[in-house]
């Protein structure tokens, strides 16, 4: 018997005197009409509760927001599908700051790894836990381009905002590689006590644009 | 008994790996109490924890709905495993990763060690994963010429120190900022001498030491947190970054995970991602879950493997009281709250799982008689706090007293003499199966304090009751009992006519 075969039965067996599971109760939140404006402000109260910086701008000051939070980085990536508009300030054409990733046009993870900043979209985020939904678009990239530099700056648009986890699922396509992030990198493991910067990004600059 | 009738193995089959003590929990215990440095820590560590749990928590109106939902959705997992493993399996293999089947830990280690060389490589990354803990990966991997790097902050502190975790979500809880200062100062290698206690300081020269092992590393080994049925979607949740790196980067990635990790669809994790986080770290998420399906061209590792561990869990799920324990999603909440396991620490229960759902959990997968296990659920004052905290309300308290009852028989079994518990308990039900004959027992008060003597403390009792007053003295019985007290202080009342009837 193959070891697939010899647990699948122990399992029936272990269950033969098992009663039937009683229906889900789901009586939890699954909606709320929040206005804008509130979900705006419990999402950046909540990101700025796990020590990232957040700006609240109109589109059109987009791209000086974003020149003014790159204006330190030496060098920055970005997914090959991110707005060039955006970029304007931050990179004029010429720049040799700017690295483009692209499949077919892969940075290497030490070159990754030389890169100061990354600059990405985001898909969807939740207001009360704070949380930036990243799903691999061609705005947001392949996971390794937002893990390896240190300084993370995410764009997240007014209308990806929702207040509640089981509002945000039904936006995400799952079979995409997901990355939930919640502020930078943190550890709690001396002391229990939060402290944050560790492995991943240890700087989390967050946009929040309206309008986009 | 034979085991072959109809094909079928003789069941229960237990675990094994890091979950059988060697030393009695009470023994065990009794040492770790003597080291006040570390109940210091826990006892700093685990209030912390207690009131950011508190604290968000608190915030949600909706926490015991989705407590509610959150146990049934496991009930419901438990009830359904065998059909819900096999559409996992056919949706992870669907996108390209690759299912293997483990029935114990040595199955696993073999499993994992044959994939490690196929990629010709000696050395792997790992994030924090308690089944890979349990069926002892990495002492395995060492006896072959593997090198496991530990990823996780805790879990470097306990493997730099040469130690044991004594806590499934803090594995280093024991240490304080200090002793985890002096460790990486002795054992890792180029490291700052001028090392401060800072945890931020601290954290950083973890960054530094791990960095290049993780931009070189071939293979990952990680666990998983849950696993969504209906998607063949894996998910693990952590907090510093050393998860995204291993989950990424490496070419090769191989997660360890138990068969109950399973939830049916994406939208369960509306209910187990609000629970979780809150529950472990007391924030209102971590900061970083990763969910990946098979394989992802151009994005992350390119050769995937899961190896799915059976381990005694299937001998749990037999227990028809104990089975609810495999609902456990590791959160820790319960031996935060614990007031023995914050005060023996972890390292007093032998096994991979500590506290409350260890104590439970542990002698489940190993069977009762196994070695010194059946002390494990001894290690309670059954006060229910655990019970409270728990996420999927697994009803860790009763299930404790049928794992004492499983012992008890257990022990009746293999002796055929009744024992002096059975002998007081027969005595005990003497007594209380009627007022007159307690009433009898009570003339024998004035015997207690003559016992007591001058001090007016018991400070031996024979016997088993022995263990009761190895560290604390029985002030001595009043004069008279209570009911003696009553009847002579109180006029006697009319009875109603409803006490009539």
């Amino acid at each position: 018997m193959s070891a697939k075969e010899e647990i699948l039965s122990r399992i029936t067996s272990a269950l033969r005197d098992a009663p039937a599971p009683e229906p889900i109760p789901r009586e939890y939140r699954v909606s709320s009409d929040m206005p804008e404006a509130e979900l705006i402000e419990l999402l950046v109260d909540r990101l700025e509760d796990y020590k990232a910086h957040v700006d609240v701008v109109d589109l059109p000051h987009l791209p000086a927001t974003l020149a003014e939070r790159l204006k330190d980085a030496t060098s920055f990536v970005v997914p090959h599908g991110i707005d060039a508009e955006w970029l304007v300030e931050a990179a004029p054409t010429d720049s040799a700051r700017l690295r483009t990733d692209a499949p077919g046009a892969v940075l290497s993870v030490t070159e990754l790894d030389h890169t100061d900043a990354v600059l990405t979209s985001s898909a969807v985020s939740i207001a009360e836990s704070g949380t930036i939904v990243l799903d691999g678009t061609p705005n947001q990239g392949r996971r390794a381009i937002s893990l390896v530099p240190d300084h993370h700056v995410c764009v997240v648009p007014v209308s990806s905002i929702v207040r509640l986890l089981p509002e945000a699922l039904p936006r995400m396509d799952i079979t995409r590689p997901l990355t939930w992030i919640s502020g930078p990198s943190a550890t709690s493991d001396i002391e229990l006590e939060r402290v944050e910067g560790v492995h991943g990004p240890r700087q989390l600059d967050v946009i929040i644009v309206k309008g986009l | 008994m034979s085991n072959v009738f109809m094909g079928m193995p003789t069941l229960p089959v237990f675990g094994d790996g890091n979950l059988h003590i060697d030393e009695p929990f009470p023994d065990a215990a009794h040492r770790e109490l003597g080291n006040t440095q570390m109940r210091a820590n826990l006892r700093h560590a685990t209030h912390t924890i207690r009131d950011k749990r508190l604290k968000v928590v608190g915030e949600l109106p909706d926490w015991e709905e989705l407590r509610d939902a959150g146990a049934a959705i496991k009930n419901q997992v438990m009830a359904d495993l065998p059909a819900m493993l096999e559409e996992f399996e056919k949706n992870f293999t669907a996108r390209g990763g690759v299912i293997h089947w483990a029935r114990d830990s040595h199955e696993a280690n073999k499993i994992v060690a044959d994939l490690i060389r196929e990629q010709d490589t000696d050395e792997v990354v790992k994030v924090k994963s308690m089944a890979t803990q349990e069926i002892g990966l990495n002492e395995y991997l060492e006896e072959q010429g593997i090198s496991a790097f530990e990823t996780d902050l805790a879990e470097l502190i306990v493997q730099l120190g040469h130690d044991k975790p004594s806590h499934i979500l803090v594995p280093a809880i024991h240490k304080n900022r200090t002793e985890v200062r002096d460790i990486f100062l002795a054992e890792m290698p180029n490291v700052d001498p001028n090392l401060t206690d800072d945890p931020r300081l601290l954290a950083m020269a973890a960054r530094e030491h791990l960095r290049r092992k993780f931009l070189t590393a071939k293979v990952a080994i990680s666990g998983a947190n849950f696993a969504l049925a209906d998607s063949g979607t894996l998910a693990v949740v952590e907090s510093e970054g050393n998860g995204r790196m291993c989950l990424t980067l490496p070419e090769t990635l191989i997660t360890v995970m138990g068969i109950e990790k399973l939830l049916p669809t994406k939208d369960d994790l509306e209910v187990f991602m609000q629970l979780l986080p809150r529950s472990s770290t007391g924030e209102r998420m971590n900061p970083y879950t990763s969910l990946w399906t098979g394989v992802t061209e151009g994005d992350g590792p390119q050769n995937v493997h899961l190896v799915i561990l059976d381990n005694g869990r299937t001998a749990a799920l037999a227990d028809k009281y104990g089975r609810t324990a495999l609902n456990c999603i590791r959160c820790s909440a319960c031996m935060n709250v614990c007031p023995v396991y914050e005060r023996t620490g972890g390292h007093a229960y032998g096994s991979t799982y500590p506290g409350p759902i260890g104590a439970i959990l542990t002698p489940l997968l190993t069977g009762i008689k196994s070695e010194e296990n059946s002390s494990l659920p001894y290690a309670s004052t059954l006060c229910g706090a655990c019970y409270d905290a728990c996420p999927v309300k697994i009803n860790i308290p009763e299930i404790l007293v049928h794992l004492r009852g499983e012992d008890v028989d257990s022990k009746r079994e293999e002796k055929k003499l009744p024992s002096q518990m059975d002998l007081m308990m027969k005595g005990g039900q003497w007594a209380f199966s009627s007022g007159k004959h307690l009433g009898l027992l009570e003339k024998a008060l004035p015997l207690g304090k003559l016992a007591a003597g001058r001090d007016k403390k018991i400070k031996r009792l024979p016997g088993i009751a022995a263990g009761w007053t190895q560290s604390r003295d029985i002030p001595a019985p009043p004069a008279q009992s209570f009911r003696d007290w009553w009847k002579k202080d109180h006029e006697p009342v009319a009875p109603t006519p409803d006490q009539e009837k």
